[in-house]
């Protein structure tokens, strides 16, 4: 019955209204990807202005803005929406549930980051972008005139609602949803990542919200936390910030590690190699993570004792993760590898990621840290922990997870071809800037002199970036190339060992038929060795219960971006500022009240129809 | 049986709220939903002792803050969280009249708590304590405000509830949504606690 009040309704309307993970996730893949692309863009109009000295393509107020919102669109509307598309499209395969715990809450977290991120990049149109860089430190963020600032303020904060949601519905769906004999310590190590990164989400965002709020008070409705004149203190801003951002960086490494363990693990047909240790690696990073966040403040002037115990807890961090890089290279030994594209990644990851643990440690000793602070220095340290790791990661678990996302095998000559000139490219953009960093470039500045002999390795680092565009482009052709040519693969292309490949191609909507009984770590592997073609069913086959589409969502998001636009020019428009902050509350609000109002209890698949259905798609 | 369904005293479960896999996850969601819900205040308290001492250009704490009739507020609230625990006793024992009277009060004491604090804002600006007269006004509107906020936010979700489920007996469906309430409205309380000691008794004793 469902499926047929499904069919009438055109497919547009399906996206716009599904609640079902795998379309979340395949939507947060989408656009994330697009924004990837944007923030792309961006990095090589800087890399152009950067090439040769006194270059005077792209300077002063417009190198701002990009530069704040290449950092901004990488980090918010970038990553953090990709690895929200693969939690969505892996984790509840992973631990046998049907869907994630809260699944309306979900495509509205969704909803909430897309509008926040057009919200943001509409600001190019209007008048101009950010320019105090994505850190918006005070008093530059708090003066900066135009609308700018407001745009960063309103979009991340919106973006930011969605996340949090997010983070808080995949923790419930982790701890409540586990098929039957999927006990903690069997869950796959990528399950794991999303689980203390989504604990992660949940403590540092509320300060960010806090933070943008303070942020956007002062600016539109004059308030004074930052203004020294009235008795404000920039450094509450910097506090606040940090406080949300170093979590926020191991939000985003954390996953990448979840990717790099299944990849090295099915690659090396093997176990991974000391799974607890893993385990409490990510638990312990996670944990550690909260305390440290000064160490971005060293030259702030918070005394020696503040910065010596920062900097302690900072090299704190290196311990679980070198335990990590120890694991996955154990898990190698010994294994037989398949150098696949996704393999290739991750691979290419481990050492990469190694060099910028190394520069963060160096930066963690607060007095050297005198001389690298500001300096691309800092800027090659988090190039590689981002880009050569958690981008590197991203990419793995794209030629990984593309056969269970989307049915198709991406093309592995052509995945070669991305990574070599990727990995590359990167090494030659980055390695060279922390030299740059140690002869004294500063970060964020537009242009440099001819004597100071930075010529050289920024032409390097030029030539670097186009090579990771030519990556990028070939991954595209890729995909278009993959999706042209629509050969299906089968439910389990690598010789999977987690759940997530022991279902048919493609995903059924109810993802599993009968929920599966877990028998221990890589669940479905044991079964393999056991010599069963499936899982072993944990019920008979039955009735499904499903949640209802629902377009609330959708809704509820264009309510809160019109009053984001009401917001930002309040200051400045007064009354029709005004009325579209009323009128977009008013909408969120209404959608939220009907929410409430209207009773869904969802619908139920009916086992005959299930049946039927099975005997279509074959394993 | 069906979520919708009314609940009889026979067929009625220990705890309706988690009776149900939705309802389990709503429970649990929204205790987590409260720990984002505490790192938020504490990021606005510890703005506000940041700065509770920058009076910029407006008065001081301790020559504005009334404590008769701030403790009268908190009196008010702390009863209202005396009568959501006893509508949620009465919810646990399918007593659907008396957990919607319970509901009511503490629908009218959030109200009146409100009301209190509305008058006292407006005090306060007379006597020149304003968002914009310096820090302090602006951590402190800022801190308060947002407790207030989450008070209003509250009676409007009971009305929502109690409306809408009039006339109605108690469901596995509608169960976690007062009991989802009642969570809500002792975290709310919980805070003006802390508001009470760190904003007030500390404003005035400087
Ligand atoms: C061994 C682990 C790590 C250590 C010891 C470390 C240490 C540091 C330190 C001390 C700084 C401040 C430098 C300065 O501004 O003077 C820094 C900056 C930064 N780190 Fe790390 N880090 C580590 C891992 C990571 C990871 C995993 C990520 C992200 C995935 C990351 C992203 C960043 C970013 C984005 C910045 C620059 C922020 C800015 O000022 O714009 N770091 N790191
Ligand atoms: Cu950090």
């Amino acid at each position: 019955m469902s499926n047929a009040h499904a069919a009438n309704k055109s497919v547009l309307w399906d996206w716009l209204t599904t609640v079902d993970h795998k379309k979340i996730g395949i939507l947060y893949l989408v656009s994330g990807g697009f924004f990837f692309l944007v923030g792309g863009l961006e990095a090589v109009l800087i890399r152009i202005q950067l090439m040769n000295p006194e270059m005077t393509f792209l300077t002063g107020n417009l190198y701002n803005q990009v530069l704040t919102m290449h950092g901004t669109t990488m980090i918010f509307l970038a990553a953090m929406p990709i690895i929200f598309g693969f939690m969505n499209a892996v984790v509840p395969l992973q631990i046998g549930a049907r869907d994630v715990a809260f699944p309306f809450v979900n495509s509205l977290g969704f909803w909430l980051f897309f509008f926040g991120g057009i919200l943001l990049n509409l600001s190019w149109f209007l008048g101009g972008a950010p320019d105090a860089g994505w850190t918006a430190y005070a008093p530059l963020s708090t003066t900066s005139t135009g609308h700018g600032v407001d745009f960063y303020v309103l979009g991340l904060q919106i973006a930011g609602a969605g996340t949090l949601m997010g983070g808080i519905n995949f923790l419930v769906t982790i701890i409540n949803m586990r098929a039957p004999g999927m006990t903690f310590m069997r869950m796959p190590l990528f399950t794991w990542t999303a689980f203390v990164t989504s604990g992660l989400i949940l403590f540092a965002f509320p300060a960010l919200t806090i933070g943008l709020f303070l942020l956007m008070f002062e600016r539109v409705f004059e308030a004074n936390f930052f203004d020294a004149n009235m008795g404000g203190n920039a450094i509450i801003w910097e506090h606040i910030f940090w406080i949300f951002g170093h979590p926020e960086v191991y939000i985003l490494i954390l996953p990448a590690f979840g990717i790099i363990s299944e990849v090295v693990a099915t690659f090396s047909r093997k176990r991974l190699f000391g799974y607890s240790a893993m385990v409490f690696a990510t638990v312990l990073i996670g944990f550690l993570g909260f305390m440290v966040w000064a160490h971005h403040m060293f030259t702030v002037g918070l005394g020696p004792v503040a910065n010596s115990i920062f900097a302690v807890a900072t090299m704190a961090i290196a311990i679980p993760t070198g335990v990590k890089i120890f694991n996955w290279v154990f898990t190698m030994w010994g294994g037989k590898i398949r150098f696949t594209t996704a393999n290739l990644f991750s691979v290419g990851f481990i050492p990469t990621f190694v060099m910028g643990g190394v520069t963060g440690v160096m930066l963690a000793v607060a007095p050297a840290d005198y001389q690298y602070h500001d300096s691309y220095f800092v800027v090659a340290h988090f190039h590689y922990v981002i880009v050569g790791g958690l981008i590197l990661g991203l990419f793995s678990g794209l030629y990984y997870w593309y056969p269970r996302m989307f049915g198709l095998m991406l093309n592995e000559a052509l995945g070669k071809w991305n990574f070599w000139t990727f990995f590359i490219g990167f090494h030659l953009t980055f390695f060279p800037q922390h030299f740059l960093g140690l002869m004294g470039m500063p970060r964020r500045y537009f242009t440099y002199p001819e004597e100071f002999g930075l010529g050289s390795l920024n032409f390097i680092s030029t030539i670097g970036a186009v090579f990771m565009t030519v990556g990028t482009i070939i991954f595209i052709i890729n995909v278009v190339v993959t999706h042209a040519k629509g050969k299906k693969v089968s439910g389990d292309p690598w010789d999977g060992r987690t759940l997530e490949w022991a279902i048919p191609n493609p995903t059924p909507h109810y993802n599993f038929l009968q929920t599966p009984l877990v028998r221990g770590l890589d669940a479905l592997w044991i079964e393999k060795m056991a010599g069963n073609k499936k899982m072993t069913p944990a019920e008979p086959v039955g009735d499904i219960h499903m949640p209802n589409n629902s377009v609330l969502p959708l809704f509820m998001s264009i309510g809160f971006f019109i009053a984001g636009f009401g917001f930002i020019y309040y200051s400045s428009a007064g009354a029709p500022a005004l009325i579209a902050i009323i009128v977009g509350l008013g909408i969120g609000l209404a959608c939220m009240f009907l929410r409430s109002w209207i009773d869904d209890h969802g619908h139920h698949l009916h086992k005959e129809d299930l049946l039927k259905e099975d005997k279509g798609v074959d394993a | 049986m069906d979520v919708g369904e009314r609940l009889t005293d026979q067929n009625f479960p220990e705890s309706p709220e988690k009776a149900t896999l939705e309802g389990k996850n709503k429970f649990l969601g929204f205790w987590l939903f409260l720990g984002g819900e505490t790192v938020l205040f504490a990021t606005l308290f510890g703005t506000y002792l940041g700065l509770r001492n920058s009076f910029g250009k407006g008065p001081e704490a301790s020559e504005i803050f009334q404590l008769p009739m701030v403790f009268a507020a908190t009196i008010i609230l702390l009863t209202s969280s005396l009568t959501s625990v006893y509508a949620v006793l009465a919810l646990k024992e399918n007593r659907v009249k008396q957990m919607r009277r319970w509901f009511f009060i503490t629908l009218l004491l959030g109200l009146s708590f409100l009301g209190l604090e509305i008058y006292e804002f407006v005090e306060y600006v007379h006597e020149g304590h304003t968002f914009t007269s310096g820090a302090f006004g602006s951590a402190f509107y800022t801190l308060v405000g947002f407790h207030g906020g989450h008070v209003l936010f509250g009676c409007l979700w009971i009305t929502a509830l109690l409306v809408r489920n009039s006339g109605r007996g108690l469901t596995l469906y509608n169960a976690p949504k007062y009991y989802l309430f009642a969570l809500y409205w002792h975290f709310v309380d919980v805070v003006w606690v802390f508001i009470f000691t760190v904003v007030y008794l500390m404003g005035k004793v400087g």
